[in-house]
């Protein structure tokens, strides 16, 4: 397990320093002064700017430049937002968790929902659930996301009234920002009406959580099934067909895991896919998150704003990654084995 | 052996509960009693003083502050708010405030306030923006648009105090309008004790950012491009507002705030799309305003051939104005026979509307010399505003009924807004499509902001049309506080301009406003946007 996070951990840094570098080479290919695109001070005086290009190192090779640029970002200094003039850092704390409270809950949605759903097609092979579920996994994945996010606001907030179609939560709840998680801070808070404001911010959840889970749930639907059709296919389960076991002992005890385990390996490489849907989500939904900022950062021009958004959003992505990749391995000691080298 | 089938059951269970779960009486009453508006910006500060744009003073002007007498809601009379009573001398230059004395402030995490409203809260608010001396008039870029363009500084002598609840203003000379710019959005009334504490904090910028008023609301929390929280003044002197919260939920995208007002996120909207179909909901109900404003067709006078008033006249037979308001406004304005909107005291009923004429233009055309037509240019402004929402395309239906008697018509519309109110203070057009919005209900700041001699010199009189006997007219309606003989000497005026067509007035536009039905009082004003005050929820 040792060399197994060393290796991990390995692999960020190194696509960690990647990122940082395309970061940094973007401050050059983006139009207007290289040194206001890093920090993003529009307004500075000719002292302040002689100041931050001290700061910066501007008048040093390229290589002692990226350097005090990473030294920066490792302090949290990532300049500031050309749009608002606030720092990036907080901007970002400011709408990270917002992305983190919707992604999560809609990917455990799509897990929730897909990986059942899978299995009950794998069970019913080649019969008429089969052909549904797959069917409608076409569906699902094929339509466009701003379409679907569009029609349920359409047919749930305006036709049906059911829930609110903008926002994370009424804005007449006072929560006070302590985690940013929405749900949490509401626990925390000592509102007199913390139980309305919990249901509140659920309901608000629920559209853009199902538009952001529907084409990832679908995946998960196609992924488990394959997985579930090979695990079948394997000859533990015929060994223990062959014992007498009944077919839901074979499923539940033995089936179930081994192709849960197949399906949490391509988690992590949906959670990228993911991120790109909940950005244009929380774009109809005007979901207070970093994918909408990101988005209002490319219309408005913030240089800045997108090579810290950038920075921030593939990081969060890269740590799931991981994350996953560790529950995997938890989950499977042969992942664990060292696949390149002694063996 | 557990089911999955189970727990799907349970999960379910759960989320119903979640969604419907127990609604206890009181915490129903916060959305039943609070009032959510989607308006369309954000304010660029807490302080109507420092600013023009309607955004910020629909937010702040009426919910946070007063003023010392205001306008009513349904004639645009002047009536009295912090100042009880008042009275003008018989030359018109001395006009004394007598102050109501229970007149609290707001009581805030940020101020607490130790007395009452007093005649030093009032010099200090007009002080502030009249003395360029005053330790507070620099603060937030020291302008003060509304003051500033209607001139005030040169009207008021002094502001002075009599006694703790008497306030009296020394003019340079009489002015009739006085009294409705000092009842205008601009002119609250702030607090000199928070002044004074913010001086001592050293952090005097707060006072237009972190605003202590005495209106009917006090301000909570802004977030900034999000929204804005105002709770109930408890000690309101008019009585405390029956609304536990009131919240600006700041909507930039119409469709956003039409889909809110849909599904019943907000209460109220400002500027509404789709005026039909909200007309139709049984939920919602559609309200609109004369707003007071002209979008007007205007002639450099100054230049050929529009020095000819004969000419003036022919194109103003040639616009076909009905074709304008439907295809520019979409029939949400109504036509302008003179310069103000009938909703104006001094409007006269019996000035005839213009009268569409082609062969009426020629025959015209022919008297003033130009029998072969003309070409000139017309200048469009490059923005929209309420009072003209598309001048391009006003621009061009302008351009093919001016054809119609042979005049061409070529449109200038590529200069950036700033730069093209520069060039056109600066004369350098013919003829412009402009407008103007009135900062408060008194006729004269149409007429002698648009047309007199010395707003000619000024820049906003874009015609550069400078008849005496206008001027005159003009002049003796603000001498007098008779307002029959005002409305004559306006009558007179506005005569005078059909006669001449310095320019055509083509319409005034509405102001439209959507409300779901539960939502009680009256809200929208002619002047001055929105106004929050005893309005409640059922």
């Amino acid at each position: 397990m040792l060399i197994f996070t060393l290796r991990r951990f390995n692999l960020f840094i190194f696509t960690m320093l990647l990122l940082t570098i395309l970061s940094f080479s973007l401050s050059f290919l983006f139009p207007g002064d290289q040194l206001i695109n890093l920090t993003g001070q529009i307004n500075a005086s000719p002292e302040q700017l002689a100041i931050l290009a001290d700061e910066y190192q501007q008048q040093s090779g390229l290589l002692s430049q990226y350097f005090s640029y990473l030294n920066h970002l490792f302090h949290g200094e990532m300049g500031y937002s050309m749009a608002s003039q606030l720092p990036i850092a907080t901007e970002v704390l400011n709408r990270l968790p917002a992305t983190i409270e919707l992604t999560s809950v809609a990917l455990l949605v799509a897990m929730f929902f897909g990986i059942p759903i899978g299995f009950c097609a794998a069970i019913y092979h080649r019969k008429l659930p089969d052909n549904l579920i797959l069917a409608i996994a076409m569906i699902g994945y094929s339509i466009p996301v701003f379409w679907l996010g569009i029609l349920a606001i359409l047919v749930f907030s305006i036709q049906l009234g059911w829930f609110p179609s903008a926002g994370q939560i009424s804005l007449l709840f006072e929560i006070p920002h302590v985690t940013g998680l929405q749900l949490i801070d509401i626990l925390l808070s000592d509102s007199p009406y913390k139980w309305q404001a919990f249901q509140d911010a659920t309901r608000h959840l629920i559209l853009p959580v199902i538009v952001v889970a529907l084409a990832p749930a679908t995946i998960f639907m196609r992924l488990a099934r394959t997985a579930m059709l090979e695990v079948l296919d394997t000859h533990y389960i015929k060994a223990a067909n062959a014992k007498g076991l009944t077919f839901s002992q074979i499923i539940y005890r033995h089936a179930m895991r081994n192709a849960v385990i197949k399906v949490i390996r391509d988690v992590g490489l949906q959670f990228a896919n993911l991120i790109t849907i909940a950005m244009v989500t929380e774009v109809i939904f005007s979901w207070p998150g970093i994918g909408r900022w990101l988005i209002e950062s490319i219309y408005q021009r913030d240089y800045t704003a997108i090579q810290g958004g950038l920075i921030v959003l593939s990081t969060f992505i890269f740590i799931v990654h991981i994350i996953i990749d560790f529950v995997y391995a938890a989950l499977n000691p042969l992942a664990r084995e060292p696949r390149h080298g002694k063996r | 052996m557990a089911y999955p089938k189970l727990t799907y059951y349970k999960y379910f269970a759960l989320l119903i509960m979640v969604l419907s779960g127990c609604d206890s009486n009181e915490s129903l009453s916060l959305s039943k009693k609070s009032i959510i508006y989607c308006s369309e910006g954000p304010p660029e500060s807490f302080n109507p003083q420092t600013v023009s744009s309607g955004t910020t003073i629909d937010a702040t002007s009426n919910q946070l502050y007063n003023r010392l007498i205001e306008f009513n809601p349904t004639d645009n009379s002047i009536i009295p708010a912090i100042a009880k009573s008042w009275h003008v001398t018989r030359d018109g230059k001395m006009i004394t405030f007598y102050l109501r004395k229970d007149v609290q402030f707001h009581h805030t995490s940020y101020f607490m306030p130790t007395r009452a409203l007093n005649a030093d809260d009032v010099l200090f608010s007009f002080n502030r923006m009249l003395d360029e001396n005053h330790e507070y008039h620099p603060i937030s870029g020291g302008k003060y648009p509304f003051f500033q363009n209607s001139q005030l500084v040169n009207l008021i002598n002094s502001v002075e105090k009599i006694n703790e609840h008497t306030v009296r203003f020394q003019l340079s000379h009489s002015d009739s309008s006085f009294l409705a710019t000092i009842g205008g959005d601009s002119a609250v009334i702030l607090s000199k004790e928070y002044a004074e504490q913010l001086i001592a904090l050293n952090a005097m910028q707060e006072i237009d950012m972190l605003p202590i008023g005495t209106g009917p609301f006090k301000f909570k929390q802004y977030s900034a491009g999000s929204f804005i929280r105002y709770e109930p003044h408890p000690d309101y002197w008019r009585g405390m507002s029956e609304l536990k919260q009131l919240v600006f939920d700041i909507t930039p995208r119409d469709t956003g705030r039409l889909t809110k007002l849909l599904a019943g996120e907000c209460d109220v909207i400002a500027y509404p799309i789709a005026h039909k179909k909200i007309a139709q909901h049984p939920n919602l109900t559609l309200e609109s305003v004369t707003a007071f404003n002209v979008g007007y067709f205007g002639f450099n006078t100054s230049k050929e051939p529009f020095n000819n008033p004969l000419v003036r006249k022919a194109l103003s037979y040639a616009i076909n104005k009905p074709a304008i308001l439907e295809a520019v406004y979409t029939g949400q304005a109504e036509i302008a026979n003179g310069l103000i909107p009938n909703s104006s005291w001094a409007y006269d009923a019996t000035i005839p509307s213009q009268v569409y004429s082609i062969t009426k233009a020629k025959e015209l055309l022919v008297q003033a010399g130009y029998s072969n037509g003309f070409s000139m240019d017309l200048w469009a402004m490059p923005v929209q505003r309420a009072y003209n929402p598309d001048a391009v395309t006003m621009a061009k239906l302008i351009q093919a009924d001016l054809q119609k008697i042979g005049v061409k018509v070529d449109i200038v519309s590529h200069y950036e807004w700033t730069t093209f109110l520069r060039k056109i203070s600066e004369g350098e057009h013919q003829s412009v499509l402009l407008g103007w919005s009135a900062d408060h209900p008194d006729p004269d700041n149409f007429f002698s902001t648009l047309l007199s001699c010395s707003s000619a010199i000024t820049g906003s009189n874009i015609t550069f049309w400078c008849n005496e006997k206008f001027d005159q007219l003009i002049q003796r309606a603000l001498q007098t506080n008779n307002i029959n003989k005002r409305k004559v000497y306006y009558s007179k005026a506005i005569k005078l301009i059909n006669e001449e067509f310095p320019l055509i007035p083509i319409a005034h536009s509405k102001r439209y406003q959507a409300r779901a039905n539960n939502v009680n009082g009256s809200l929208l004003r002619a002047i001055g946007g929105i106004d929050f005050n005893g309005v409640t929820k059922n």
